[in-house]
């Protein structure tokens, strides 16, 4: 199985970081990973995505011309990349900010409405963490039980508070997905 | 061991500390300034030095410098900067002093752009300076053999006391891949007793020098690194073949690229029509031999050379087969990278499928 997820969205809401997490965990489990981002001025302030490929065989290229996952955190992404997800794919879409709905039929979609989330949670910048728990839901690409083990690696000494609020926030996102 | 993820500028950086880099000297650019902000943090925790020059001339002068006193020394930066420590590098080569210069490629020419691009293969292999002179040139295709090749082509350097470049792309800097921490074959590496590095008053002075007024003297020169060029062939090639055994068509690709013609390759393969890939890993020196044996197969109808630039490599290529066989070009410069179904048709188009 491959999975070849494309995440996008602004500057500043986390999307690289939403890469990095779904790569690293995949790495953990024992895949193939590689994390692409795009480069380019766009990261100081316009769109900025990144390609994340997992996959139980050696990945050939780290470019992903159709994603099987789309993750738009912005109305711009999701109007960018929804004509190039698979047929069959997945779309999940940042519905706080976007409103607007995925035109494709044969693909599935599911409405996260990640930042109100994380404003009820007290928090903004877990934002990209309820979309990244609606994503592990949706896909079942990792174990949560891996996530959770490496937010308590990432937050450690007076941010180790830190690790009970995001898992909050995997949580919201998860229950977000029928 | 572990495996971690890491990018692919900051495994270079590590893989340069972990064979024992202790100087590095560099000067801002996009796509490769994880090179430099790694070591800025790294190096005064094992006793080295960064220092940030005031230009990429002084930075390369900077290597030449701790190359003459026997130091392990890297610099690294992109295209255009590449280009401006050209002067460095013959100086350098001709002094016969060990170094690594990292060179993230990036759109050209001129100032271009920061995306991917393979267009400095004719300035690395050629020698962008001035003279007959060669760099030994490694190309890793992911970052796992990024950070081998880097621990690598430090014991390259100090075997024949020539500059190593190491030419990847943006892509490659930028992307993230799991990798394990591994060392090179070990190699009896020569002490260096030509370094400037004092005399304690046991020894006569060491001079470093590139200036051999005498023409007889620049002659000897010339002849020794050529000799030592000739043993560079000899020892140090590097390539890898994958796909078909008995191939219709054979694509020639390295670095990033390789990896988007290993993808056409496996599309051509699951159609019925056997490919193989040819991965130059030294571009210089070029693995000729070995390429002109896979092409000359009975049925390769094809070899296709697959480049992000306008076609440079695709000389080597040629003089490779021999005119054994019809040599293609495929690709572009400017920073777009083909995509593998791309590659597939213009391969199908070549063999008149």
């Amino acid at each position: 199985m491959t999975h070849e997820i494309i995440i996008s969205g602004f500057g500043g809401q986390g999307v690289m970081a939403i890469g990095k997490t779904i790569a690293e965990a995949g790495m953990k489990e024992g895949m193939d990973v590689s994390w692409l981002p795009s480069y380019g001025p766009e990261m100081r302030g316009g769109t900025a995505n990144c390609s994340v490929v997992l996959s139980n065989e050696p990945i050939i290229t780290p470019l992903v011309q159709n994603p099987t996952e789309l993750i738009a955190m912005n109305k711009p992404s999701l109007v960018k990349f929804e004509p190039a997800v698979v047929s069959g794919g997945l779309i999940l879409v940042n519905s706080s900010i976007i409103e607007i709905k995925a035109e494709r039929t044969d693909v599935r979609t599911a409405y996260v409405p990640c930042i109100d989330i994380a404003d009820e949670l007290g928090n903004l910048k877990v934002a990209n963490m309820v979309m990244l728990g609606a994503y592990i839901e949706a896909t079942k690409v990792v174990a949560f039980d891996m996530i959770h083990e490496m937010l308590s690696h990432i937050f450690t000494g007076p941010k180790a508070a830190l690790v009970g609020l995001n898992i909050e926030a995997l949580k919201r996102g998860a229950a977000c997905i029928k | 061991m572990a495996k971690e993820l890491w990018k692919g500028n900051e495994a270079i950086a590590e893989a340069a500390i972990k064979a024992g880099c202790k100087f590095f000297f560099g000067y801002p650019i996009t796509p490769q300034n994880e090179i430099p902000e790694y070591f800025s943090k790294r190096l005064p925790e094992v006793s080295g030095c960064f220092l940030q020059a005031e230009s990429e001339i002084a930075a390369i002068n900077m290597v030449y410098g701790a190359a003459g006193a026997g130091s392990r020394v890297m610099t690294s930066s992109s295209s255009p900067g590449i280009s401006l420590k050209q002067e460095g590098i013959t100086y350098i080569a001709c002094a016969e002093l060990p170094a690594v210069i990292v060179n993230m490629m990036r759109g050209g020419p001129g100032l271009g752009n920061i995306a991917p691009s393979q267009a400095d293969y004719y300035q690395a292999t050629r020698g962008g300076g001035n003279g007959d002179y060669r760099t030994v040139v490694l190309a890793p295709a992911t970052i796992q053999e990024a950070t081998d090749l880097v621990q690598e082509a430090f014991d390259i350097a100090d075997m024949y006391r020539i500059p190593v470049v190491v030419l990847a792309d943006g892509m490659i800097g930028q992307m993230m891949e799991a990798i394990e921490w591994r060392t090179p074959k070990k190699r009896e590496l020569p002490k260096k007793t030509w370094a400037t590095d004092g005399t304690k008053l046991q020894r006569q002075h060491n001079i470093v020098n590139s200036l051999f007024i005498d023409a007889g003297d620049c002659t000897v020169q010339n002849q020794k690194l050529a000799k030592k060029y000739e043993a560079i062939v000899q020892n140090e090639i590097k390539y890898s073949i994958t796909g078909e055994e008995d191939p219709e068509v054979v694509f020639v690709a390295y670095g990033t690229m390789s990896r988007v013609a290993r993808a056409a390759c496996m599309r051509l393969n699951e159609q019925g029509i056997k490919a193989s890939l040819f991965r130059p890993i030294t571009l210089w020196p070029f693995p000729t031999e070995q390429l002109k044996a896979e092409a000359v197969k009975p049925n390769v109808k094809a070899v296709i050379t697959v480049e992000l630039s306008m076609g440079q490599m695709v000389d080597d290529v040629k003089i490779a087969v021999e005119g054994a066989k019809k040599v293609s070009f495929v690709g572009t410069g400017g920073g777009i990278i083909p995509t593998p179904q791309e590659i597939e048709e213009a391969a199908k188009k070549i063999l008149g499928r």
